[in-house]
């Protein structure tokens, strides 16, 4: 009986502790406050993941209204896929927290901060399962409006900035997305996406249609930081505490990748967007700038949390990419990259943590000698760099595999020529790093420097060794994407 | 043990040695035993193989499946056998070398030596044993990340620059074109397994394969074909014994042995042989082993050199492959072996000289084989094979591949040997030579005079000028003397016994 109710309580438990966790104030009860509830939810993502594979997807309505009336959850293999990955980041992260967190934010808003992150996570979650167009937009703001905060919360003043200026966008965002929900509304009188997308082909008017598309893609294309969209998101990655870094690169701009697939795959449909609109003619281009101008910005930065970032940036590059050839094998490697990345980009910026923990500072000049003073910390950076750069038997090959077969049989070679030199790019800021932490020795004078503790080297190494194991064994990363790309094509093509 | 068992057991012996070695860092004596143990137990694997292989066999190991239709898997054929056999077998050799010359020169992050040590060699049986593209790319990858560390491992600002070369060209050409060829050859034949003449045939026009040949032969790296060459001059900033074993055999080797892995058995030569695309590469060979040569000529350091005359001598055997004959391929296959001998006494000579004399210049040498006459004698053989006279094992390699220039028409080719072969003595020769029969700079001329030129000076120490000839020999540790003799006298029984390896190439070409 339970096992019915799993796609409500899976957001439902995190967003229900939040205000619990406000109540109590104690940090270590919000810390394990949020932790048995972000766990929880693990275990539900994972179970109905399971049961999505075996049985097909899974329906919930809402309070029991039925659709298309009410709201549904609707839980396919996509987003499955979203959920588990997203709750896994976000549980695996959370269990990193409490030490990072009592170094960077202060006493009196540690709570504050447990409240905020459960309900990011929660705002991520239900973004991915949700089956209305309206309850996705108020996910979406609720994911937003806490990491707007969260981002705040970090101890340098610049974060206020960094903050409001991510507020600022992320609002224009929003009221894209929703001016584009309202059109959609207006034409098919629907909010259930499947509904609108049954409905929308007896649309009448094809210039709203086209209206509202662009809204979406704008307002989405904000969310997800797709160059040159993307100038909130550099400073916000800085400044944040590291684990707000951490869950934000991880997981924010990727559900609204997610939100553009659902949306133009699922409610649109791949021959409206990439048949009537050529959306590709947009994103392909768009997509590489981002890969190139985002990564040569990210060899020239003196902080790793920039680089990082930057990265980031050129990592969504990446999947915008293989989403704009639309065939199976390019949207496999969009998707599978979407987790691969956030498995490698999470562990990056948690071993960043660490350093920052034990160095106190994020600059790569205190980093100098740091290949003996924290090796394993360390050793996970470079693991990750090499998933950054596409290395074989890392995750980031297996993506960058499905992107360029891709590539060569939608727009053979000059096109995977560019995917593959890029990678020489995250090589050089990769390799940066890895001179100055091995190569050049510990400055004089420096405080002696002990490894950082277990409680976060362990999360670090979970989510880096995932990041290995899915270089090698891909049933469940390009396995499962595989199956979300032919479903979204839907046999288009 | 079965085939299969004792293969996969080679592959990974290796890593056991990476994984102890760092756990040893404050027992050096005890570190250092488990990396001559692994050793010998890997070379002795291999070659437990060898009657498997010359029987017909072809053990095969299937690791897991990565993306549908690519595994990570292992099959163990003649050539692949014979690289492995040179890689395994000298990384032994390499390892007393490095213990003489890591110890007498006090270098620091010894068990990082030895730990990347491993694992690069992990690599170099990766790269042999491979069943498919997929698998030889990301030993290829191993092989290079692994040696990153040993390349910069002085840590100086020279070193570093050094490595960024290095590793800069290596994952430039890899990714940027080995890659795009691996993944154009799986879009186009739907395999990426290694076949017994080719799996391309039918299924591109002669425009894709010139290019996919282009990107195979470029974008191996390793292979040092001109312009991609920088990278192993400037790899001569390591400590020498990964000179010695690294980049002048298992990596270098490794790139070669790639091409001629791909020539023969993803594209197989009958297709490269009636589609003519075999002759830009033939070109692109000669021209790096002449130029390559040409520049060693005006190299003093002597590593960098040596460096040089690797890159032609690679020239050779890709020259090999280009061929598309038998005598082609076993020439080729068979230059794995006896250049490897060869270059790897004459970089445990540099690294003698440097270690017992601190030189490191062709110009410091001269009178060098008065106090080191062990070491200049076996340079002196290293260098009769690198150039291909009797009695050395290189005298068989070229003697096959000019054979294959013969039976294929191109004697401007056979010229491009010949014209090597006098400028490999060019550079060579002077430096035993004068190491015997001319003074040190700055020595006396009184001194000088009384050591005449001639024969006797050969043996050096049997012909001392005064009665304390034992004071004046100063020779490098006895492990790397000992090293450096073992290969030295190896290249010369290669020159009488080159029958086994003959018999192990043929099936290769069908024979």
């Amino acid at each position: 009986m339970i096992l019915h109710h799993l796609p409500v309580l899976e957001i439902v438990i995190p967003l229900l502790t939040a205000p619990v966790v406000v109540i109590f104030r104690r940090t270590r009860i919000a810390w394990g406050l949020a932790m048995l509830a972000l766990w929880a939810s693990f275990a539900i993502a994972g179970r109905l993941l399971f049961e999505v594979l075996a049985n097909g997807p899974v329906s919930y309505d809402m309070g029991n209204w039925a659709s298309p009336y009410g709201i549904v959850y609707r839980v396919d293999a996509l987003s499955a896929f979203m959920a588990v990955f997203v709750s896994t980041i976000g549980a695996v992260v959370l269990t990193f927290a409490p030490r990072s967190v009592t170094d960077e934010i202060p006493e009196d808003r540690r709570y504050l901060f447990y409240a905020l992150y459960l309900l990011s996570v929660t705002g991520a979650l239900g973004i991915s399962i949700t089956g209305d167009l309206f309850n996705l937009f108020v996910f979406l703001e609720i994911s937003a409006l806490s990491s707007y905060s969260l981002v705040a919360l970090g101890r340098d003043r610049r974060a206020l900035t960094a903050s409001f200026r991510y507020l600022v966008m992320g609002t224009a965002g929003a009221t894209f997305i929703l001016i584009g929900i309202g059109l959609l509304y207006m034409m098919t009188g629907s909010l259930n996406m499947l509904d609108v997308a049954r409905l929308l082909p007896e649309a009448t008017a094809p210039r709203t249609l086209f209206v509202a598309f662009a809204f979406l893609t704008v307002g989405v294309a904000l969310k997800m930081a797709l160059f040159p969209l993307h100038l909130w998101l550099p400073n916000a990655y800085t400044y944040a505490p590291s684990v707000v870094s951490a869950f934000l690169a991880a997981t924010a701009t990727k559900v609204a990748i997610y939100v553009f697939l659902r949306l133009t795959f699922t409610v649109f449909g791949p021959a409206f967007a990439f048949g009537t609109v050529h959306v590709q003619a947009l994103l392909l281009p768009l997509s590489l700038l981002a890969i190139y101008t985002a990564s040569t910005v990210a060899i020239f930065q003196t902080d790793m949390k920039r680089m990082l970032a930057y990265s980031s940036l050129a990592q969504i590059g990446y999947m915008v990419l293989g989403i704009s050839f639309a065939t199976v094998t390019g949207l496999t490697g969009g998707i599978v990259h979407l987790m691969n990345h956030a498995l490698i980009k999470g562990g990056l910026f948690l071993a960043t943590g660490c350093l920052v923990l034990r160095l106190g500072s994020s600059e790569m000049d205190a980093l100098r000698g740091a290949g003996r003073r924290m090796p394993w910390t360390m050793m996970a950076w470079v693991v990750g760099g090499l998933g950054l750069i596409g290395v074989p038997a890392t995750a980031g090959f297996v993506s960058k595999w499905y992107l360029v077969l891709g590539a060569v049989e939608r727009h053979g070679w000059p096109v995977a020529v560019l995917v593959l030199l890029s990678s020489l790019l995250a090589l050089a800021y990769v390799w940066r790093v890895v001179e100055i932490a091995y190569f050049q020795p510990v400055p004089e004078g420096a405080p002696p420097v002990r490894e950082a503790p277990l409680s976060m080297l362990i999360p670090t190494w979970i989510l880096i060794g995932t990041s290995l194991v899915l270089g090698v064994w891909t049933q469940l990363s390009a396995g499962v994407a595989h199956r979300a790309a032919v479903m979204l094509l839907g046999g288009w093509r | 043990m079965n085939g299969s068992e004792r293969l996969a057991l080679a592959a990974l012996l290796p890593l056991v040695a990476a994984v102890v070695t760092p756990l040893l860092g404050r027992r050096p004596n005890l570190r250092e035993a488990v990396s001559v143990l692994v050793g010998v137990a890997t070379f002795g694997l291999i070659v437990s193989l060898v009657p498997v292989v010359l029987a017909g066999g072809r053990p095969e190991v299937t690791w897991l499946t990565v993306i549908p239709g690519i595994a990570l898997g292992f099959r163990l054929e003649p050539l692949g056998l014979l690289f492995a056999l040179v890689a395994s077998g000298l990384w032994v050799v390499t390892t007393f070398y490095s213990i003489g010359y890591m110890r007498a020169n006090h270098e620091e992050h010894q068990s990082r030596y030895y730990a990347c040590f491993a694992v690069s060699i992990l690599g170099a049986l990766g790269v042999a044993f491979s069943s498919n593209l997929f698998t030889l790319f990301l030993f290829y990858e191993v092989l290079t990340l692994s040696t990153y560390p040993l390349v910069a491992h002085h840590g100086t600002e020279e070193a570093r620059r050094g490595a960024r070369t290095y590793l800069g060209i290596l994952l430039t050409t890899s990714i940027g074109m080995l890659l795009l060829a691996v993944v154009m050859t799986w879009n186009l034949a739907g395999t990426l397994d290694f076949r017994e003449g080719g799996i391309l045939a039918g299924h591109a026009d002669t425009r894709t394969l010139v290019v996919l040949l282009a990107l195979f032969a470029f974008g191996t790296g390793k292979a040092a074909l001109m312009p991609f060459h920088r990278w192993l001059p400037a790899a001569m900033v390591a400590p020498t014994p990964v000179s010695a074993l690294l980049h002048a055999v298992a990596v270098v080797k490794a790139g070669v042995f790639t091409v001629l892995k791909i020539s023969v058995y993803i594209f197989g030569l009958d297709l490269l042989h009636e589609t003519g695309i075999n002759v830009w590469l033939l070109a692109v060979a000669g021209i790096t082993i002449l130029l390559a040569s040409l520049v060693a000529l005006q190299q003093d350091n002597l590593k960098k050199r040596l460096a040089y005359s690797t890159v032609s001598q690679l020239g050779y055997i890709v020259l090999g492959a280009a061929l598309a004959n038998p005598w082609g391929v076993i020439g080729g296959g068979m230059h794995i072996l006896m250049h490897a001998f060869g270059k790897i006494t004459l970089f445990f000579a540099a690294g003698a000289y440097y270690t017992a004399a601190h030189k490191t210049r062709v110009s410091e040498l001269p009178g060098i084989g008065r106090t080191m006459p062990v070491t200049t004698a076996a340079f002196l053989l290293g260098a009769l094979s690198v150039i291909g006279v009797p009695p050395a094992g290189g005298t068989w390699s070229k003697w096959y591949l000019a054979l294959g220039t013969v039976d294929a028409g191109q004697y401007v080719y056979l010229a491009v040997l010949m014209i090597s072969s006098l400028l490999n003595i060019a550079y060579l020769m002077p430096i035993p030579i004068r190491g015997f029969f001319r003074p040190a700079p700055g020595t006396v001329e009184t001194e000088a005079a009384e050591v005449p030129g001639g024969p006797a000076g050969l043996a050096g120490a049997v012909d001392p000028p005064t009665g304390s000839w034992r004071s004046r020999i100063h020779e490098a540790p006895a492990a790397c003397l000992v090293a450096l003799s073992v290969t030295a006298v190896g290249s010369v029984v290669l020159f009488f016994f080159p029958g086994p390896v003959v018999r192990l190439l043929s099936p290769l070409v069908g024979r």
